[in-house]
């Protein structure tokens, strides 16, 4: 398939969703795909990786190369496929408790080490495919089965830990403003580094808080003039906010280079000969 | 053994041993000497007691033993550590100046060589200098031409400016030169030089060594003793042939990492050791479920939990076998020496590829820290080949599609080995997961694709003891009726314990089992034997009871866990004593 003439569609596999009707995932993906396509992609030179929960099935409805892998570690594989070959056009998708919970820590460590990859967060603050306990990103007084008088916990401000651990590319999202957020991921995809986009994706079933409704009315977008994503302050500014939650590119810094290609894996690293080269024995001569 | 020669310098952490003893070693083996050393180190920076041994013969050593000749001492504790090890014509180079020294008296007929190592190294240019002092010295006492330790110093200090070589090489001059003239010394050491040409390694080195060569490209890790150097050492290599290392956050990160750059088409592995191998068991059934090829590397050390992370223990072997929920075919190898580590690991990159599963190499903290000489020849790159298994292309990718011209990555064959699409291949793209799926990669949750699944999975180990040859190393006399069986770094010892009991008339035949699943059978040579003993450093005896489960037969059974690997001479009294066989000495005692 030429990239010439890859459509959305062609990223989609046969297999019907099985996410509730009505998830907001279904939007969050119709994005990822048009984001891919758009970029001039193709299912062949494309990777997608997800872990475990709703999100983690995304693997199973698109059509590239893809790892559906364990609970959390999606970002990892994903930085082992981008350094093994930088030809492949790489998105990682995850859930606010795949992602933030028990991948807390490679998120942090995605975002510093700055692989040429896109990291989608499918976000609707609660764990559904368990049913119905509080996430990461739940409300402090969010009741849930295992919150009853709720969470009592703040909730992760991922866009923050993103800032903190030195993004180079941090987004916001809303699964149902599917024109802005498919333009949202397709920046995050042409950004030369690792472009990380929250995205609301409400969860029909089990978020009676953070809807559809919620975020249509309160969602504040920064617009393309408005906010000068390259301003680290006013950017620092809009994620604290602790009053609005704002969609689109909050941070971007252009000037960053890549880990992948700070650290020289610019080859496909399959491509190997069938015998090791003749340099190969001035490793043994080291040991005189 | 001619010329046996066991040497060691010891002292406290942070007192510059390991390097000391690495020159030592290096100028041995440039003088065409073979070369065995081992390390006593804590689990601490600075502090506590710390020594690098050397054992050198001109003939092949293979094996620590319990004797110590040449001592170099920093500390008082380095002798009383060692006093099992010493005898009365051992020699004990100290510094009487040194205020913690300042009392030392060599114990019973024993030598005590005080050459005052600070202050010869002030002359030389510094007191930093003072191992090198007795490095001289001990030159000196065991006649060995001090000409050779140049090119190690050399090569040791080479990029800190000519004056810090030449300081170095005036220092060892300086405590060769007390030496001689502050005492009359006859002493029963010689050590020859030869025409030989022998490169010095260590298993850990042998390993990354081996990985390049396979052509892995990509590595990840986190730091844990003892598996550490097969990191550091591939880090600033593996890049000169077109790969990369990432020092991940965690294990969990390391195998994850591995995993994706596996999936991505290139030859991957992560090392670690026990504990890290727990953090890694989710993943590992992944790989095997996903059919990923990945090389793992565990350095065992002392465990359970953290264990004694600076000793050895062979205690892993359960977890290798059976480690991961649920069943996971897999194959387990276990290198015997420091050469076999790198052969071992170039067998396991192929073995991963041909069959599509997870690879464990159980090297263990004996071999990753023992240094050892080997004609370069044991490393030839042109032995090693590169088998990729079954890689489908453009043109062959049809072959394996389905009537709607999608990829099968998980086809049901005959021998169980699917076909492998590299990313990038076009029509190739499939996905791959840890849940159950069909032939596509597709979950799945019907009973009959289920079972089809697991059996092909299965057929893949069935497969290899058919291809595969997976017999044991087999050595000692061929016709005992004394059966030993061993697996991993026991094997030198092993090697030398027989010439040390043919001394006193008992034979043994002895099998190093390499491949421990796969596993030959061995039912037949158990049955051979009137007596057959298990060799391990374990304190349960894990492969002892395994080939009891195999052979349905009982084994005696010798296992060592206080930390330390076998040594020669303690292993033959063991197994003299496993087979019954009294020592006329001990019965007159």
């Amino acid at each position: 398939m030429s990239s010439d003439n890859v459509r959305f569609v062609d990223f989609k596999s046969d297999k019907q969703p099985t996410w509730c009707p009505g998830c907001g995932d279904f939007g969050t993906m119709n994005g990822m795909m048009k984001a891919l396509a758009q970029t001039g992609n193709t299912p062949d030179d494309t990777f997608v990786v997800a872990g475990i929960g709703c999100s983690g099935k995304i693997g199973t409805y698109m059509h590239s190369y893809a790892l559906h892998g364990v609970h959390g570690r999606a970002l990892p594989v994903g930085t082992g496929v981008k350094m093994a070959n930088p030809d492949l056009e790489v998105m990682v998708a995850g859930g606010d408790g795949d992602g933030y919970s028990i991948g807390a820590g490679h998120f942090v460590h995605a975002v510093r080490r700055n692989v040429d990859m896109t990291y989608v967060v499918m976000d609707n603050r609660i764990y559904g495919l368990t049913k119905g306990q509080f996430s990461p990103t739940s409300r402090e007084d969010f009741e849930t089965s295992t919150s009853p008088d709720g969470t009592h916990q703040q909730p992760i401000n991922p866009l923050a830990l993103a800032m903190a651990a030195g993004g180079s590319f941090i987004a916001q999202s809303f699964s149902s403003d599917a024109q802005r957020h498919a333009e949202i991921v397709q920046k995050a995809v042409e950004h030369d580094g690792f472009g990380f986009v929250n995205v609301f994706s409400p969860c029909v079933t089990f978020n009676d808080v953070d809807t559809y409704d919620y975020f249509r009315d309160s969602l504040v977008d920064v617009g393309d003039s408005d906010h000068d994503p390259t301003d680290y302050d006013a950017a620092k500014e809009k994620i604290l906010d602790r009053e609005t939650e704002y969609q689109g590119v909050l941070y971007q810094d252009e000037s960053s280079t890549p880990y992948n290609e700070l650290e020289g894996a610019t080859e496909n690293m399959a491509d190997i000969e069938e015998s090791p080269p003749e340099e190969a024995m001035d490793l043994v001569r080291e040991f005189y | 053994m001619t010329e046996d020669l066991n040497w060691a310098v010891g002292g406290e952490a942070g007192d510059g041993i390991d390097s000391t003893g690495k020159i030592f070693a290096q100028a041995l083996s440039r003088a065409g000497r073979h070369v065995f050393t081992s390390k006593d180190f804590a689990s601490r920076i600075r502090g506590g007691y710390t020594a690098y041994k050397v054992r050198t013969s001109v003939d092949r050593v293979e094996s620590v033993v319990d004797r110590l000749d040449i001592l170099i001492a920093l500390t008082e504790r380095t002798v009383e550590e060692n006093m099992d090890e010493l005898h009365d014509d051992s020699i004990i180079i100290f510094d009487g100046e040194r205020s913690m020294m300042s009392d030392f008296e060599a114990p019973g007929e024993m030598f005590g060589l005080d050459v005052p190592l600070k202050r010869l190294a002030e002359d030389a240019g510094g007191a930093i200098m003072r191992n090198i002092v007795a490095l001289g010295a001990a030159c000196e006492v065991s006649e060995f031409p001090i000409e050779n330790l140049d090119e190690s110093l050399e090569k040791r200090f080479g990029n800190k400016g000519e004056s810090i070589v030449a300081n170095n090489k005036e220092a060892a001059r300086l405590g060769q030169e007390y030496v001689q003239e502050e005492y009359d010394l006859s002493t029963p050491y010689e050590l020859e030089t030869t025409d030989n040409d022998y490169v010095l390694l260590n298993g850990d080195e042998a390993i990354g060594m081996g990985a390049i060569a396979a052509g892995c490209r990509f590595y990840a890790g986190y730091p844990i003793t003892p598996a550490t150097d097969v990191m550091t050492y591939l880090k600033g290599r593996i890049e000169r042939f077109g790969g990369n290392v990432v020092q991940a956050e965690d294990e969990l990160s390391a195998i994850n990492m591995a995993l994706g750059a596996a999936r991505a088409g290139a030859r991957s592995m992560t090392a670690t050791s026990g504990p890290g191998i727990d953090l890694m068991a989710e993943t590992f059934g992944l790989i095997a479920t996903s059919e990923t090829p990945l090389v793992i590397a565990d350095v065992m050390r002392s465990g359970p939990s953290t264990g004694m992370p600076t000793k050895q223990e062979q205690g892993d072997l359960n977890m290798a076998l059976y480690g991961g929920h649920g069943e996971i075919p897999r194959f387990v190898l276990a290198p015997s020496s420091v050469s076999e580590c790198f052969w071992k690991t170039v067998e396991a990159f192929n073995l991963a590829e041909q069959y599509q599963t997870p690879v464990y190499v159980l090297s263990d903290l004996a071999m990753a820290v023992t240094e050892q000489t080997f004609p370069p020849e044991v490393f030839d790159m042109d032995d090693v080949e590169i088998d990729r298994g079954k890689v489908v292309d453009e043109d062959s990718i049809e072959e394996w599609q389905d009537e709607s011209g999608h990829f099968k990555p998980h086809a049901i064959t005959d021998d169980g080995v699917s076909p492998r699409a590299f990313p990038g291949t076009e029509e190739g793209a499939h996905m791959s997961t840890g849940l159950e799926h069909d032939e596509l990669g597709r979950r799945t949750e019907s009973t009959d694709m289920r079972i089809e699944q697991v059996d092909k999975r299965n057929r893949k180990v069935e497969t290899a003891r058919e291809q595969e040859d997976l017999s044991p190393r087999e050595f000692g006399n061929e016709d005992s009726d004394n059966l030993v069986v061993s697996w991993g770094s026991n094997e030198g010892a092993l090697r030398e314990a027989i010439d040390l009991l043919e001394e006193d008339d008992v034979d043994i035949r002895v099998l190093s089992v390499p491949y421990l699943f796969p596993r030959p059978d061995l039912t037949e040579e158990f049955e051979r034997a009137e007596d057959v003993v298990v060799v391990e450093c374990n304190a349960t005896g894990q492969f002892a009871d395994v080939l009891e489960h195999d052979t349905l037969q009982r084994v005696q059974r010798v296992n060592k866990y206080n930390g330390v690997r076998f040594k020669a001479d303690e292993l033959a009294g063991e197994l003299k004593e496993a087979l019954g066989i009294v020592d006329e000495a001990e019965v007159q005692a």
